[in-house]
């Protein structure tokens, strides 16, 4: 029974930081609907800036807390340098580039902050007066984790003032309500967002800055928290801070006993929780249905229609480059050549759901993981050869893909996004942690081209012809009667229900079609390494697909694939060039999203002054 | 495509292509390593380099992806020539890298990775390992742990493949030295997402006589600082791998544990000539004392420079058979490339964590040879299947 108590406590003290971190992720959301992927990173400079004030003043309590302040109020300034000088250029930018916006900030500051702490862990003291333990119930239970959870109480309760009683706190609900009505009636949104940015990134540096006297500060807190805060935000409903806690509080609860039950399976808990808590309650708990229907305005695309004569001398232009290619350029060449076919094709099935059924997604490597274990699988366990192995690698992306779409589907907008993250997610920690089947972190090896194959030459036509092949099928689809049909749903869901269109149905189906085209993609490029890893799955791998497709441009065809192309090449010559690459790819993103909302394709169409 | 013989005149250079994560959150190990690595460079160029070639490291970041890893091997065997290829730290990385090596036919000294698999149940005939693996050094702190009087053990560990292969190997031999001890607790915390709290609580409900940890990194810091707290060590014994290293051990700073046995590098303790020397031109070059990394970043240099100097020229048929019973001597005293399974017998550190002057350092300790912690040679065929 002791332990019980003494289990919850301690869950309740990792609630707090998850609490402060998630909250001002879902305030930054509520009012200026951007999914700031940069929140970690703002936890993370908390952390470091942390560390080196308490170096210098923490010798005493107050002169910590002073130390943990000054850090949060430091990257509350940063927080509004980020929005003045970004992300208030990108507002009308659709939501995916505000997402691959501040990613590149991610990349940024990753750098950055190497650049001025160093590579090592930074471990800070404990904090004087409470670097001990109290009694309860015969467990040592420490002291600064009840602080931590009285902090976490005094942020709910201060944040539940000001949003109450203060013009401020008023202003900001309205704007989480309804964005317009706050404009029309003369608010200065400019000012009003800025604030809520600042006040989101002082508690994640808040967050951070509280975390030293816990754990070292270090270079991977980034991307560790921001995906189990956004799973927080969801689960609690976006734009909700008591939802936020709520779900703070639950899913920390379940990891504290979790590790106490099974505890080889901690990391699939916390996705399966999101994943259940969307099926029942597709807003999250305390979340409001509006945000995920705001599809008609979010798409203001031209109609696409099958091009003209410009745009078929562009596609066997490309053919007869890809096809020429291989025979100017050396033998490392043509490695990149069918790394960039295949990421072709990834790309531009993600373009099919994102572009053609609205379907925001950020766990498309799922499918493309799931092609390459497919094949990986099919060569290790059954010893297949490389052709029917690879047969088996859109079965297996268009499998989990039926299987992940029939819940996706159900659900739109961010809350879409996240469940399909959820999902890849889950299907990440199954290939992580369960070696026997999968060879867990050290993977599938062996998986090489059968002998014919083998000359990379060979592999390149093949997998270059397959690939072209399945865009071509891709493309051919956006334009068949599936295809319009699909758009409809994606430009009035309500609409085209109207008609008779089993919307749920149309979306399914494009999930399965994208999944099986990824999954081919996936094969190839198991083929190609020679061998599967989990980071296949990883959600790095559904970012690098959205940086392509964005790269290239949303409202193109051509843009996926322009996308793959220019990703690659820089990210390969970048990364022998300089060890810095993470900061110039992320300077370059983010000068992309400002000067070129509309991708490379819409390069053209700035230069020609038409419409974009 | 065969990986064409060099033609080269006295004065090219002998070109080794180098993979490893310099960015990342692994960048805190890897830094030092490459200092080692460019140490051993200038020192063996300032003679005159091998063969009468100076030494060429072309190093290429793969930012902890085998993916990129694997990219990088072909574009340094295929557009930059070189002769051989060295490196890696993630062992999944070093896999996959060491595929690449047998399918290409060429030359992999894989200095970091501690897999088992590197060397056993996916070991190939171009690819040698120098760091001491996994089964080794859990061996080395099984042996020390049968001398306890604990029965009771709970392990914690990383729920991936070095932290499952760890605990194996761990509670495979300890039972073999001692049939009485049982194991009651394990913990599986995802790796660098340690719920410390509550994995420490969970350790402690199980109320086992010894611990053996296996965290390391960010984890650690926190399973020190939560398990000092919460009063886990206090009359435990813990048994710790790889907590010796710097790397590990510096971070906790005045929190480092005392009396854990641990495997690991005293640099600063160590009473040896060889050492001595590499510890004196370390700190001359790079105004920093050396990690553990650093002395792996060192042999591997030094490995390829004898291999070269055995094999007489850069072929890799006359390299990969230079390799086998190679000897050499290192700051750690000499080693071997075991034929049998291209290990070398490269040792580590035991001893036990103490404070110093508010830091922690390793006393008590001893070298442990790699060659008296591998299993017999009629195992490690099993183990290694022929090709």
């Amino acid at each position: 029974m002791s332990f019980i108590v003494v289990q919850a406590i301690t869950g309740l003290a990792s609630a707090a930081s998850l609490f402060l971190i998630a909250v001002g992720l879902s305030i930054v959301f509520g009012v200026t609907r951007v999914v700031n992927f940069a929140h970690g990173s703002l936890y993370m400079l908390g952390a470091y800036l942390a560390f080196s004030f308490t170096a210098a003043i923490g010798d005493t309590f107050v002169g910590y807390l002073a130390a943990i302040l000054l850090a949060a109020l430091v990257v509350g300034g940063l927080g509004a340098v980020m929005e003045t000088s970004l992300l208030r250029r990108i507002y009308r930018a659709p939501e995916l580039f505000q997402l691959l916006a501040t990613f590149g900030v991610v990349l940024v500051v990753q750098d950055v902050t190497r650049l001025i702490w160093g590579a090592d862990d930074r471990f800070a003291p404990r904090m004087p007066g409470l670097d001990g333990a109290v009694d309860i119930l015969g467990h040592a239970v420490p002291e600064y984790d009840l602080f931590l959870i009285a902090v976490a109480f005094a942020v709910l309760g201060g944040l539940w003032l000001l949003f109450r009683r203060t013009r401020f706190g008023v202003l900001v609900r309205a704007a989480t309500e309804d964005r317009e009505m706050v404009a029309a009636l003369g608010i200065d949104q400019r000012w009003l967002f800025t604030a809520a940015f600042v006040l989101g990134a002082a508690l994640a540096g808040l967050g951070g800055a509280l975390q030293i006297p816990r754990q070292a500060a270090s270079l991977s807190m980034d991307l560790n928290i921001i995906v189990d805060a956004f799973v927080v935000v969801v689960v609690g409903g976006m734009g909700s801070i008591m939802g936020a806690f709520v779900a703070a509080v639950l899913i920390s609860e379940l990891l504290a006993f979790g590790v106490v039950i099974f505890p080889e399976i901690t990391l699939v808990l916390i996705f399966a929780v999101m994943a259940v808590t969307l099926v029942l309650k597709p807003s999250g708990l305390f979340g409001r249905p509006e945000f995920a229907t705001e599809e008609d305005r979010r798409n203001p695309d031209p109609l696409l229609r099958a091009g003209g004569m410009l745009n078929r001398v562009f596609w066997w232009g490309l053919l007869a480059v890809g096809l020429a290619a291989p025979l100017f350029v050396g033998d490392f060449a043509v490695v990149v050549l069918t790394e960039i076919a295949i990421l072709a094709l990834f790309a531009a099935s993600l373009h099919f759901l994102l572009w053609g059924g609205g379907l925001i997604t950020f766990g498309h490597a799922a499918y493309f993981g799931l092609g390459a274990y497919g094949s990986g699988l099919a060569v290790f366990h059954l010893s297949l050869g490389m052709a029917p192995a690879l047969l088996l690698a859109p079965l297996a992306g268009a499998a989990g893909a039926l299987l992940f779409g029939w819940f996706c589907v159900r659900l739109s907008g961010i809350y879409m996004a996240m469940l399909t993250l959820a999902f890849a997610q889950i299907a990440w920690s199954a290939a992580f942690q369960w070696v026997g089947f999968t060879g867990g972190d050290n993977g599938i090896l062996g998986v090489w081209p059968s002998a014919w194959a083998s000359d990379p030459f060979v592999f390149y036509y093949l997998a270059f012809a397959v690939c072209a092949a399945v865009i071509w099928g891709l493309r051919h689809a956006v334009f068949s009667p599936f295809g319009y049909t699909l758009r409809a749903t994606r430009d009035s869901a309500m609409r085209a229900a109207a008609i008779g269109v089993d919307v749920t149905r149309h979306r399914w189906l494009a999930f399965i079609l994208a999944g099986a085209a990824a999954g081919v993609a996936g094969g190839f490029f198991a083929f190609a390494k020679g061998s599967v890893f989990p980071e296949v799955l990883f959600v790095s791998t559904s970012v690098d697909g959205l940086v392509m497709v964005l790269l290239g441009g949303l409202q193109s065809l051509a843009g996926p694939i322009l996308g793959a192309v220019v990703f690659t090449e820089i990210e390969t010559e970048l990364t022998r060039l300089t060890e810095l690459w993470q900061l110039f790819l992320g300077l370059l993103i983010i000068a992309l999203v400002v000067v070129l909302p509309h991708g490379l394709v819409g390069l053209s169409s700035l230069l020609k002054r038409g419409r974009p | 495509m065969i990986f064409p013989a060099s033609i080269a005149g006295a004065q090219d250079p002998i070109r080794i292509g180098e993979i490893n994560s310099y960015t990342g959150p692994l960048a805190s190990f890897t830094v030092p390593y490459r200092n080692g690595w460019q140490l051993a460079v200038e020192e063996i160029n300032a003679k005159g380099g091998v063969l009468g070639r100076p030494l060429e490291v072309v190093s290429r970041d793969d930012g902890a992806k085998p993916a990129d890893a694997v990219k990088f091997a072909e574009e340094l065997v295929r557009r930059e020539k070189v002769d051989l290829i060295a490196g890696t730290f993630l062992s999944h990385i070093g896999l996959a890298v060491a595929d690449f090596a047998a399918r290409n036919k060429v030359l992999f000294v894989a200095s970091e990775p501690l897999s088992d698999a590197i060397v056993w149940a996916k070991g190939n005939d171009y690819t040698f390992r120098l760091r001491p693996s996994t089964y080794m050094q859990a061996a080395m702190l099984a042996e020390e742990a049968a001398k306890l009087p604990a029965k009771r053990w709970a392990t914690v560990a990383p729920n991936y493949e070095y932290g499952q292969s760890a605990v194996k190997a761990f509670q495979d031999v300890l039972t073999g030295l001692r049939p009485d001890v049982e194991f009651v607790g394990q913990q599986w915390p995802a790796l660098f997402k340690l719920d410390a709290g509550a994995t420490v609580q969970a350790l402690a409900q199980a109320k086992p006589d010894a611990i053996f940890n296996v965290t390391f990194s960010i984890d650690l810091a926190k399973f020190v600082r939560e398990g000092q707290l919460r009063g886990l060590f206090a009359d435990r014994q813990v048994v710790s791998l790889l907590t010796g290293e710097p790397e590990y051990l510096d971070p906790l700073k005045g929190e480092a544990p005392e009396g854990w046995i641990v495997t690991g590098y005293p640099w600063n303790a160590i009473d040896d000539a060889a050492h001595k020397s590499f510890l004196d031109a370390y700190s001359k070059r790079f105004d920093d004392y050396p990690r553990a990394g650093s002395i792996v970043g060192y042999n591997t240099i030094l490995t390829i420079a004898a291999m070269l100097e055995k094999a007489g020229s850069t072929d890799t048929g006359a390299m990969v058979a230079a390799m086998k019973n190679l000897e050499l001597d290192t700051p750690f005293g000499p080693i071997t490339y075991r034929a049998l399974d291209h290990q070398s017998t490269m040792g580590a550190y035991v001893g036990r964590t103490a404070k110093v002057d508010g830091k922690g350092v390793m006393v008590d300790f001893r070298y442990a040879n790699g060659a008296d912690y591998l299993p017999d040679d009629a195992t490690v065929r099993k183990l290694r299947p022929a090709k």
